[in-house]
């Protein structure tokens, strides 16, 4: 204990040495510990915790990109809660502490500005469907077979944006011109054995091989690798996933918060979003 | 000088008793009030979805509570009165699926009778049968997660019967399962009963273990607790009905819990 109160101590003489700079290290979220002078000598206004309410399907890369962040920012720290954008909608306007909310579709965004939780949003990436198979024993090689009667079929939930997209797909498939069958998404929806909470757990459902065929994003099966077979569903029946983010009301660190929404967009954040399989806005 | 110290020590005990009682009853004044200021409840009730999740809940949870009492009984009447080696081992484990996260328990039952789990492959290569997205895996699930707290339960009430009637019994010319059944049982009814209440109540309860090894969809395996995390996605019942399902659930345990409690009470008078 005694130690621990030493330490911080001398956290807290760097920071009054800043303010002897002259510069004051941003009034930021009460955490005056964090503040370190940056390299250039200047004090960073970009410092203290955010929370990042971010959709399932961004874990791996807003996990970078955070880390990223801490780097280019040494006082900040960016922290994360992943689950569906549909939770994450709900969270933020049941008063969750989110500085950012980061969703897989505009649809759970604008659930959270219609409440006035956000005003302005920005999309940021793009994003596409794949379907995903057990490596062994697959049964599906295209998207018609997820169709085929016995084949155990796993969704996120229909409010869930990717479990949306996947019934977008389903419809697409069934009405567009050269669609597989009229009754296809009636037939595949039939199979239907589960109806996940997230896309990470589709995903995770037919990598443990129970479910034979399972929707998910591109960047999802990317992130499994070789744990999945990837089926392509025709460029014509997909949909484009977009992502937006937007900086919350109920946010403490508006600073911390908007300097990580332009870093999202400043080459080097671009560069770990592509590198995860999004496309760019 | 020690009455001021007693009444100092009084006004604290009353204190905290007051800040705990607090603390557990404000998230049942909050459904309540959501549920009031939503005024959708009641309809909402009515819904498909809502009935479908509650029939299967309730009869998934007496499922596994007559499991429960099947298999676990031998096992906790064993334990209290058995001599064999590993009998405190065995005593330990009961408590582990206590302990452990639901979630655990159901990537245990996954890696155990998953289509790539330890028996579920040669069963599924046998006879084609899984247990993953069936009705059977809820009731599984709430078995492995629920059996324990009525086999503690039932064990302590085996505990507490007196070896001496059921000696007795014997030199009486009572057979052993005549004993069990006549003397044993009986003396032990209110424990088990508790028992059974827990184990129900908790199989009614289930999420984690049911998510993960049993999947979620509707009529199949989405029981209450699965409706409730669906309804707070957003599904079509929104957070109104993720407010109404939990009251529902609340009044639902307190009507169960009330009737054991007075089925428990009759039982030991008779």
């Amino acid at each position: 204990m005694t130690r621990n109160h030493t330490i911080s101590r001398r956290r807290l003489l760097g920071a009054a040495g800043a303010l002897a700079v002259g510069i004051l290290p941003a009034a930021c979220g009460g955490d005056g510990s964090d503040a370190t002078p940056t390299r250039t000598g200047t004090a960073d206004l970009v410092t203290g915790e955010i929370l990042v309410f971010a959709a399932s399907s961004l874990t791996d890369a807003f996990k970078e990109l955070g880390a990223a962040f801490e780097d280019e920012h040494p006082g900040a720290r960016a922290r994360f809660n992943f689950a569906s954008s549909s939770t994450l909608a709900t969270q933020v306007n049941e008063g969750a502490p989110a500085d950012i909310f980061a969703s897989a579709d505009l649809q759970q965004l604008k659930v959270v500005m219609d409440a006035r939780n956000a005003s302005e949003a920005q999309l940021f990436a793009t994003n596409d469907l794949v379907v995903v198979t057990p490596t062994k024993g697959a049964t599906v090689k295209t998207l018609a077979d997820v169709a085929k009667p016995g084949v155990r079929l796993v969704l996120a939930g229909r409010d869930v944006p990717a479990g949306r997209y996947a019934r977008e797909v389903l419809a697409r498939a069934s009405t567009l011109p050269g669609a597989i069958a009229a009754d296809f998404a009636t037939k595949a929806l039939a199979n239907l054995r589960s109806e996940e909470p997230n896309v990470r757990a589709v995903l995770t459902k037919v990598q443990l091989g129970e479910a034979d065929a399972g929707f998910v994003y591109r960047t999802d099966a990317a992130a499994a690798g070789t744990q999945v077979g990837t089926v392509e569903i025709p460029a014509a029946f997909n949909v484009q996933a977009q992502y937006a983010i937007a900086v919350t009301r109920n946010g403490k660190n508006v600073t911390t918060a908007e300097a990580f929404v332009e870093f999202l967009f400043l080459p080097r954040g671009q560069k770990i979003m592509a590198s995860h399989g999004f496309g760019a806005q | 000088m020690r009455v001021p110290a007693d009444r100092a020590a009084l006004a604290t005990v009353t204190l905290l008793a007051a800040v705990f009682a607090l603390f557990f009853l404000l998230p049942f004044a909050g459904l309540i009030d959501r549920a009031i200021a939503d005024g959708e409840t009641w309809s909402l009730l009515r819904t498909r979805q809502v009935r479908e999740a509650l029939v299967l809940s309730f009869w998934a949870a007496t499922l596994a509570s007559v499991l429960a009492g099947v298999l676990g009984t031998p096992g906790a009447y064993l334990l209290a009165r058995g001599h064999f080696p590993g009998r405190a081992i065995a005593d330990a484990l009961i408590d582990l699926p206590i302990v452990l996260p639901p979630t655990v328990a159901g990537v245990a039952l996954l890696t155990a009778f998953g289509r790539r789990g330890l028996v579920g492959e040669p069963i599924e290569a046998w006879t084609g049968f899984t247990f993953g997205f069936r009705t059977t895996a809820v009731v599984m699930a709430q078995l492995l997660v629920a059996a324990p707290f009525y086999v503690r339960a039932a064990k302590s009430g085996f505990d507490a019967v007196d070896p001496q009637l059921e000696r007795v019994a014997y030199t009486l010319g009572a057979s052993r399962v005549r004993t069990f059944a006549r003397i044993t049982v009986p003396q032990a009814w209110p424990a088990l009963v508790a028992g059974t209440v827990l184990c129900w109540s908790r199989a009614m309860g289930e999420l984690g273990a049911t998510l993960i090894f049993a999947g979620n969809l509707e009529g199949r395996t989405q029981t209450m607790p699965l409706a409730v995390i669906s309804a707070f996605e957003g599904s079509s019942l929104g957070l109104p009905g993720a407010v109404a399902l939990s009251l529902i659930l609340l009044v639902a345990a307190l009507v169960v819990l009330a009737a054991f409690r007075l089925a428990a009470r009759n039982g030991a008078r008779s």
